[in-house]
């Protein structure tokens, strides 16, 4: 078990947005959580990505607890192991599509050189070898994306965290999209939790979880028969 | 399709003249479509020989026949497996699937459990017609995608009916 949430409950006043909500997710498993707006997808990915506290349970991460980690080691823990895309708005629009993937290496201490030849084999991975030089805010949506999985995956995080990755984009593209991360999670052995709407998003995964009213209904539903 | 199964839901509720029964079913699944008398009779005449219903003496009054039938346990059992059953993910199967929810909300079972089992069984599918895709031919590829816009169709059916089940669950036990 890569991640675990045990019994996680977190409010936000007075609304309760996830109640004793569990998960189990597997070394290299492609998970999609799924279920009506509202009813706390999007609490429980930032709660497993330690970017929320819950305000009780447990996360837990490679056998580490994260939920009451310092927050030095949590911020570092999720810049080097894990990897985000959201819906939009991660890119710097003003930088190029290179430096926009080079970034996390470079603030990871990179050198300036490996970093731009990395991000350029990431870039052409994802069939954007050309786009090196565009500034992200002259790319297509579709193209938008692909340059956030380059960047997500560039410092072969352990977990990729995706919050409606494909919910901007037209279904095709939004299948396209899914199919360049997918395939490259595999091959990287990368584990994929990715909240989505969308069935077929969702088809792409090994399993689905259902999250109604702040609790996973079926947190282990498909796992034993992998 | 499912009307043997339907009455069989209908008269679990309590026993039920054909009468009865054939006016439920044009109510809750008839959908503009009255069943005729003749196919309540044949089916029910049927279900009493295959020992899942029982029909009562005949009862003095007009009408064709007065007879008032029974559930049995070998009938019960049989709606009780065809409601916790997911039906095979194939396209157009909306009255299948609303079947099953009205009688699983009338007989007071778990519709919610059902529903859920329903979309983990399209969703499988899903992920069958996704896997055609990416290594069938362009052909097999036009055909999942056929299919995979039905199921989606049905999946979203299946979102806005859980969405609505309390509603529903009032309307079906009001009449
Ligand atoms: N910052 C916030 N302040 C107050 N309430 C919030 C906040 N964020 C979320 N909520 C509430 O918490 C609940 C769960 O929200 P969450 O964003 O996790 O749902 P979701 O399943 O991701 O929904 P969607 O599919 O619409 O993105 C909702 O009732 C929401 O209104
Ligand atoms: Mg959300």
């Amino acid at each position: 078990m890569i991640i675990e949430a045990r019994r996680l409950s977190r409010s936000y006043g007075n609304t309760l947005a996830l109640r004793e909500a569990d998960l189990a997710v597997e070394a290299g498993e492609i998970l999609a959580v799924m279920g009506p707006s509202g009813s706390g997808k999007s609490t429980l990915l930032h709660c497993l990505a330690g970017i929320f506290t819950p305000d009780s349970g447990e996360v837990w991460f490679g056998g580490r607890r994260l939920d009451t980690m310092s927050d030095a080691r949590r911020t570092k823990l999720r810049r080097t192991a894990f990897g985000f895309v959201f819906q939009f708005g991660q890119l710097v629009p003003e930088l190029t599509v290179a430096d926009n993937v080079a970034l996390p290496l470079l603030l990871g201490r990179v050198r300036r050189k490996e970093a731009y030849a990395r991000a350029a084999g990431w870039l052409e991975r994802l069939g954007l070898g050309e786009l090196g030089g565009r500034r992200t805010g002259q790319l297509s949506g579709g193209q938008a994306q692909r340059v956030a999985i380059a960047r997500a995956l560039v410092l072969g995080p352990r977990v990729l965290f995706a919050d409606e990755p494909t919910g901007a984009l037209d279904s095709l593209t939004g299948e396209h999209v899914m199919e360049l991360l997918v395939g490259l999670a595999r091959e990287e052995g990368t584990t994929v939790i990715v909240v989505t709407h969308d069935a077929r998003v969702a088809a792409f995964a090994d399993r689905e979880v259902i999250v109604r009213d702040g609790q996973v209904t079926n947190p282990f539903a498909g796992q034993a028969v992998r | 399709m499912s009307v043997p199964l339907a009455l069989l839901g209908l008269l679990e509720r309590e026993p039920s003249h054909g009468y009865d029964l054939k006016r439920d079913y044009d109510t809750y699944f008839g959908r503009g479509k009255a069943l005729p008398f003749g196919q309540v009779y044949s089916t029910l005449g049927r279900l009493a020989r295959d020992g899942k219903v029982t029909a009562g003496m005949s009862e003095p009054g007009d009408g064709p026949d007065r007879k008032r039938y029974a559930i049995t346990p070998l009938g019960q059992q049989q709606v009780e497996e065809w409601l916790s059953e997911p039906v095979a993910a194939e396209p157009y199967l909306q009255t299948v699937l609303f079947t099953k929810v009205v009688l699983a909300l009338m007989l007071g079972r778990d519709a919610a459990a059902y529903l859920d089992l329903q979309r983990a069984t399209h969703l499988r599918r899903m992920r069958e017609f996704t896997q055609i895709k990416r290594t069938g031919s362009l052909a097999d590829a036009l055909l999942a995608d056929h299919g995979m816009f039905h199921l989606e169709a049905d999946l979203r059916w299946i979102d806005v009916t859980q969405a609505r089940l309390g509603a529903l669950a009032d309307m079906v036990r009001e009449s």
